[in-house]
């Protein structure tokens, strides 16, 4: 069955080596949807390494074989529209990705990037930030650096940090007992 | 965090969303009875792994006394709306995109992750932002041959793929309110593919008729504030409106059909949770009358659930397509999502009722996918090129 072993908890903890240590930057266009991270004929697979091997298979060909080790996504708009499938996410956990950075994201890849410890950084000048560049996040500064140009990004809401510091959903549901209820 | 009513799960999402649940340290479900869980995207099991994949969710199912429809009900978000597991008023969500869709019964729901619906299967609450609304006013009767597929491309042409990123969108007036559920349900389905995270249609009496004997519930009313803040609002009249086409590889690029008529296609699917319920089908039919598909076309229909395969079976409808030429399939997605079968090799083309034209969504990233209405599809497929249904006797 399913094996997401491999899948560390603390990626998204800035201290774990993202922050600060440059990364090599796969550029993509607007509207990025989750068919092309990850086609729908993958999604019996739901271990990232298997499903890094398929990673924009037919869209960009290139990039299960070259990617390494703590690269980085640089995207346009509305980056992981679509399909709500969180193999999209994890298929670029697999892959050794991060950061992912784009102008907007698409409200599910966001939420599903959070939730299992990738990265999702919203940076409105992100189109200046070129393919193979290479960029240095300062996360606590609040902008990625790349050209020797800083690019300032958005923080997340207050909750969603409360969810990056535990180091993704599953540790910080493991953490509670009940949850903090509003009344409808 | 706000609690949730309902909770949907499919064979595609749901085993991750299953196994979070015990990474979590999830031991029992939060209410058995506000989960449904169902097998549309890969049934019956077209490979070994989805084979397997059933199999888990078939075991968890037992163990926490979760009903289970399996292969035999049909697509996930037609089932929980004909299964009255969507109200007025409720917040549900599902590990589906297009969950979006029970706004067409007044419910608040949203499609979200595997992790997010381990979450909320031990817990039974999610995190949600509250989100700005959208106000879509919609005007007119739908000309001939013209509706709410149409009138869905065209307001997604006008927001635009990301123009209600996390902000719902209120379909209202008087067009919707003379809309029935099938035609609203085709509208909410769709507002995921503006972004938005919920579309709905404040229930009246067309939800609560469709809601009698699914669901022990008393008609109240629930409506937006008339002095509700929106985030933005659009007007629509269908009046004029033409028959609408997206054509590859965004949803909001709808262009009246006239534009793209003549298009080689080498199939049409007719089906999926946008568009393969009843009315769909005997919208199809009543294009179709006493024709037959194009020799040179692949047409393939598959109702969206059993109910609406037995309405359509009852009524003479699958006889009709049969006779066509049409291949008709037990319910499932199909080739909505490009796994089980009806894949596109390169080159080819495919006209489909279904929500999303992304590059490769249907099979090989060098096909292309048209989408639009029922009728258009059906005059198509006779024709074997893109063509207007007005045109079509």
């Amino acid at each position: 069955m399913t094996d997401t072993r491999g899948v560390a908890e603390s990626r998204l903890d800035p201290d774990s080596g993202a922050d600060a240590r440059p990364m090599r930057v796969w550029k993509f266009g607007d509207d990025i949807d989750t068919d092309a991270i990850i086609p729908g004929r993958f999604l019996t697979l739901n271990n990232p390494d298997e499903l890094a091997k398929h990673a924009f298979e037919g869209t960009r060909d290139e990039f299960a074989g070259r990617v390494q080790e703590g690269d980085m996504i640089v995207a346009g708009k509305n980056f992981g529209c679509g399909s709500s499938r969180e193999h999209a996410p994890l298929a670029l956990i697999g892959a050794g990705i991060r950061v992912v950075v784009a102008e907007t994201f698409a409200r599910i890849f966001f939420r599903n990037a959070i939730n299992v410890g990738l990265l999702p950084v919203v940076c409105p000048e992100a189109d200046a930030i070129a393919d193979g560049a290479e960029v240095t996040l300062r996360l606590s500064e609040g902008y990625l650096e790349a050209g020797g140009k800083r690019f300032p990004i958005k923080p997340v809401p207050a909750f969603m940090q409360r969810i990056i510091d535990a180091g993704g959903l599953v540790p910080y549901a493991r953490d509670i007992t009940e949850v903090p209820l509003c009344t409808k | 965090m706000a609690p949730v009513d309902g909770a949907m799960i499919h064979d595609i999402t749901g085993p991750l969303a299953i196994q979070k649940f015990y990474e979590m340290g999830g031991e029992r479900v939060f209410d058995p009875e506000r989960i449904i869980m169902l097998f549309d995207h890969q049934i019956p099991a077209d490979s070994l792994a989805a084979a397997c994949n059933h199999v888990y969710m078939r075991k968890f199912a037992a163990e926490q006394d979760i009903l289970n429809y399996d292969i035999n009900a049909g697509v996930c978000h037609q089932v929980t709306m004909e299964k009255g597991r969507a109200a007025p008023g409720e917040i549900v969500v599902g590990a589906d995109s297009h969950t979006c869709m029970y706004g067409a019964a007044g419910a608040f729901a949203t499609g979200i992750g595997s992790t997010d619906m381990g979450f909320v299967l031990k817990f039974g609450a999610l995190y949600f932002k509250v989100p700005e609304t959208i106000r879509a006013m919609v005007s007119g009767r739908f000309p001939w041959r013209v509706g709410p597929k149409d009138l869905i491309l065209s307001i997604a042409r006008d927001i635009g793929a990301d123009g209600a990123t996390y902000q719902a969108i209120e379909f209202c007036g008087e067009t919707l309110g003379s809309m029935t559920m099938a035609g609203r349900m085709t509208c909410c389905n769709m507002a995921i593919e503006m972004g938005a995270k919920a579309g709905i249609v404040a229930p009246d009496e067309v939800t609560w008729e469709y809601m009698r004997g699914r669901r022990a519930m008393e008609p109240f009313t629930l409506a937006s504030d008339p002095d509700a803040p929106y985030a933005g609002s659009r007007s629509y009249d269908v009046s004029d409106l033409e028959p609408q086409v997206a054509v590859p590889h965004n949803v909001d690029t709808g262009v009246p059909v006239s534009r793209v008529a003549g298009t080689h296609i080498d199939q049409v699917f007719i089906g999926s949770c946008t568009n393969g319920r009843f009315e769909d089908i005997e919208e199809a039919v009543g294009v179709l009358g006493t024709e037959k598909f194009s020799p040179d076309v692949r047409v393939i229909i598959i109702p969206a659930s059993r109910e609406e395969y037995l309405r359509a079976l009852t009524a003479g409808y699958i006889e009709t397509l049969v006779r066509a030429g049409g291949l008709v399939e037990a319910p499932c997605c199909g080739p909505c999502m490009g796994g089980a079968f009806g894949l596109l090799a390169p080159g080819e083309v495919s006209l489909s009722t279904s929500n999303r034209n992304f590059r490769g969504r249907q099979g090989s990233t060098e096909s292309e996918v048209y989408l639009c209405s029922p009728a258009t599809a059906a005059a198509s497929a006779i024709t074997g090129v893109i063509t207007d249904p007005r045109e079509v006797p």
